[in-house]
């Protein structure tokens, strides 16, 4: 197991370097740069803009650059926020994109969980219907027609919740249903199909024959077993819903990070498109390694 | 994967927290909340080139004069008054006594400081060409002179400040208003490099202060109370939110989360205008298409004037753009102190074919393949379909429409790789000039390959060398014309408005043609 895990941290720096290089290169063939504006700069004051960022050398210099500041943690300035680093703006939106993916990924486990065990509990009955094609909805329905659609009911003609922002739990509801819908509905469907595979095993049906009660059998016999495919897919949804949250944070104003990836990829603002990457693609890759790590740990089947 | 959900759970707890503080401590009434429609970029007054921008700093920061809030007319700010030489060169401006937030004297060494830092080619200042007017600034900024002193200004004491220029011009006091000139406190940059910006550490002169600032949720600026003019000051707080979203602004202020949002979504228009809070207000800028005219067909002049006279701008904005916009076939927007616009190319169905078929090209026959480019927008989209459609039944040609992403759209339109493309041009300052140097032989902003030597010489003259306004303005006016009835190298469409919602609460709200609404003049009624 141990081998495996520092196996896998070895690899690490390899992949990032793979995805930085790509991303490098991608970035710079795509048209326009950080300093196209509407009113075209003069010149000399973009040739001045240019050196201040090194964007005068050679693409293969800047490129080195670029890889010997990542090795020692700087991700550079933004080029369209001046005052700020990349690694600071990180800094700032990443607790707000981890708070919400972390509701998100709540709702999903405690909502989608209870209701797929509820469903198949209750099979093939007005339950399990209801809440199914609830689920087979909340898989279907995009976010970004989810998103307005919530703001339009709850917080125009409800005026329950605020339309958008950040701040208090009040700002955090819409976005995580919104964000945690379709993992919810997934997990409700993981949850179920677990469960109705556990359900009629042999060690459930003992203890049934026990005579224990049936909440206890579902409870403390089954659960534990069915929960199983949801929590290895909590590993990626985790990192799906992180990473994932570029829409949500758009449609509802709030200051995490996907919102700095999508400003900064539309403004060819190399530096911060390649330091969100480089975190995103970190966040991924360790999240992975953990799921792995959990599957060894949670089903005796899998050694490393 | 628990200890992540703990991490979430501190956070959510560290949110209310947060949030629960702020409620107690939100109850006063002279709050004024803007949707700023995207994160500033920067405070720093000689970093920014933005509209969001504007709206903060020139709060936070005053500079020589400030701006009447009708008519935009330089009035009195951190000078208190000013002479000029008789030759329009050499202006002498008198502080008054003023302080930064640190309680520093605000001295004419400040605006040198700031100027010479705007120039210095390791600044990187984007609008570094706003102090090409002073002598020398050009040249200092492209590093042809060295030493500063060279360069037209000078604090001839602590409250004396000599700004000598390169040519006159009628604008100067309209540019000292301008974020790019403001004052900047030296020490508090050198003591903090560019986090001088931030909440607790910068300095400021202005009416209002830096109370908060958290990137893309929200920055708060507050009365400063030791400014000169605070009692004119009845805001006590003005909050900026950065959605950049325009459909979710927009519910914002539905919703009542803001008094004042500068856009509308295109597709809510209609709606918006039943609203009492819809206003409308022509702005400073003009819509219009560009044509390359480096290539044929549109090497063509005739084929030029074809395309423009078979355009028909009522209909363009009575069904298409619905917001009030100006339809206009000239390119300077009315409402120019001093100046009387030209009347473009009409509509003229009739002449328009004649045209064409004297090109070559009757009805259209035999018009090659040609693309009008826009950026992915759906206002530009319904305009380019609605001419596309006019061209098509007027002259009979078929004009592809390209959609590409905003950088690319730049980056095709200044390396001249379009046949046709949209545009839209702001003023910088109340003057013609800022419409029309532009077009000038090789101007970076011209992106046509049209040139023409006369209009060159006319705007030279203009910009330098006639120190008589009226004269100035005529051979303005003849630049214009030869651009937009002579050679039309472009198509001039409307004139923008600005269309926004601003809460009935807000009284001293005067409309003008920038959209510019200095908070010191506003306040908030119930």
């Amino acid at each position: 197991m141990l081998r495996y895990l520092v196996g896998r941290l070895l690899g690490l720096p390899s992949v990032l370097l793979v995805i930085v290089t790509a991303s490098f290169f991608i970035m710079r063939v795509a048209p326009g740069g950080p300093f196209d504006m509407e009113r075209a700069l003069p010149t000399e004051v973009r040739t001045n803009i240019e050196a201040k960022y090194h964007l005068d050398e050679s693409l293969v210099r800047q490129y080195l650059r670029y890889l010997g500041d990542v090795a020692r943690g700087d991700l550079g300035p933004s080029f369209r926020y001046p005052d700020r680093t990349v690694t600071e703006l990180i800094g700032l939106g990443f607790p707000v994109s981890l708070t919400l993916g972390a509701c998100a990924i709540g709702l999903a486990v405690v909502v989608g969980g209870t209701a797929g065990v509820l469903a198949a509990i209750r099979r093939n009955r007005l339950v399990d219907y209801l809440t199914m094609s609830l689920a087979l909805g909340g898989v279907s329905i995009p976010n970004f027609v989810l998103g307005p659609f919530l703001i339009l009911v709850f917080a125009l003609q409800l005026g329950w919740l605020p339309v958008a922002g950040w701040g208090t739990w009040r700002h955090l509801v819409l976005p995580s249903v919104t964000l945690g819908l379709f993992y919810t509905a997934y997990v409700a469907r993981l949850a179920r199909a677990g469960m109705l595979e556990v359900i009629f095993q042999d060690f459930v049906r003992t203890a049934r024959a026990k005579g224990l009660r049936e909440a206890v059998v579902v409870g403390r016999h089954a659960l534990p077993s069915a929960v199983l495919p949801v929590v290895s897919y909590l590993g990626p949804a985790a990192a799906g819903a992180l990473t994932g949250s570029v829409v949500v944070e758009t449609i509802f104003g709030i200051p995490g990070i996907g919102r700095y990836f999508v400003t900064s990829a539309l403004n060819r603002d190399y530096t911060m498109v390649l330091g969100t990457v480089v975190f995103y693609s970190l966040l991924l890759v360790v999240f992975n390694l953990i799921v792995d790590c959990l599957y060894a740990y949670l089903d005796p089947r899998v050694t490393y | 994967m628990r200890r992540i959900l703990v991490a979430g759970a501190t956070w959510a707890v560290a949110l209310m927290a947060a949030v629960l503080g702020a409620g107690a401590a939100g109850a006063q009434e002279q709050v004024f909340r803007v949707n700023n429609t995207a994160e500033p970029e920067s405070l720093d007054p000689g970093l920014v080139t933005g509209v969001p921008e504007h709206r903060i700093i020139s709060n936070l920061f005053e500079g020589l004069t400030t701006t009447d809030p009708k008519d935009l007319s330089p009035r009195p700010g951190m000078a208190r008054s000013w002479t000029v030489s008789k030759d329009g060169l050499v202006y002498t401006f008198q502080l008054r006594e003023a302080t930064w937030t640190d309680r520093r004297k605000v001295t004419a060494h400040d605006f040198v400081y700031a100027w010479e830092r705007v120039l210095n080619p390791k600044t990187g200042a984007k609008y570094a060409q706003q102090l090409y007017y002073l002598r020398n600034g050009e040249e200092y900024n492209k590093g042809q002179v060295t030493d500063f002193s060279q360069v037209g200004v000078k604090a001839l004491d602590d409250k004396t400040l000599q700004a000598t220029l390169r040519c006159p011009t009628a604008y100067f006091l309209d540019l000292t208003s301008f974020y790019t000139l403001y004052p900047v406190p030296k020490w508090a940059i050198e003591a903090h490099g560019k986090d001088w910006v931030k909440p607790g550490k910068i300095v400021s002169n202005g009416p209002f202060r830096l109370a908060s600032w958290v990137p893309q949720r929200e920055l708060v600026l507050e009365k400063n109370a030791s400014h000169w003019d605070a009692a004119t000051v009845k805001l006590q707080k003005a909050v900026f939110i950065p959605t950049d979203d325009i459909n979710t602004a927009y519910k914002q202020f539905l919703a009542g989360d803001s008094d004042w949002i500068p856009t509308v979504p295109p597709a809510q228009i209609d709606a918006a205008k039943q609203r009492p809070e819809y206003y409308v207000t022509p702005y400073l800028g003009t819509y219009y298409f560009r044509f390359n005219v480096t290539k044929p067909p549109l090497s063509d002049g005739r084929v030029r004037k074809a395309l423009s006279m078979a355009v028909d701008r009522e209909s363009l904005v009575k069904f298409v753009t619905k917001a009030g916009e100006i339809p206009t076939s000239g390119f300077v927007p009315a409402g120019m102190r001093g100046y009387e616009g030209v009347r473009g190319l009409p509509y003229d169905p009739a002449a328009a074919k004649r045209l064409l078929a004297e090109a070559g090209f009757p009805d259209g026959k035999g018009f090659p393949k040609t693309e009008l480019l826009y950026n992915t927008n759906e206002l530009h989209r319904v305009i380019t379909q609605a001419v596309q459609q006019m061209w098509r039944e007027t002259l009979g040609i078929q004009v592809e429409l390209a959609n590409v992403e905003w950088k690319v759209y730049l980056a095709r339109q200044s390396k001249l790789d379009y046949q046709i493309s949209r545009a839209g041009w702001i003023g910088d300052y109340v003057d013609p000039n800022t419409f029309l140097d532009m077009w000038i032989t090789g101007g970076g902003n011209n992106q046509t390959g049209w040139s023409n030597k006369r209009y060159d010489e006319l705007v030279a003259k203009a910009g330098c060398g006639i120190v008589d306004p009226k004269e100035r303005m005529k051979a303005l006016q003849e630049a214009e014309k030869i651009l937009v009835v002579d050679e039309v190298p472009i198509v001039p469409l409307y004139t923008y408005v600005n269309k926004g919602m601003l809460s009935r609460k807000v009284k001293g709200w005067q409309p003008n043609i920038l959209d510019q609404h200095p908070l010191k003049y506003l306040s908030i009624e119930k």
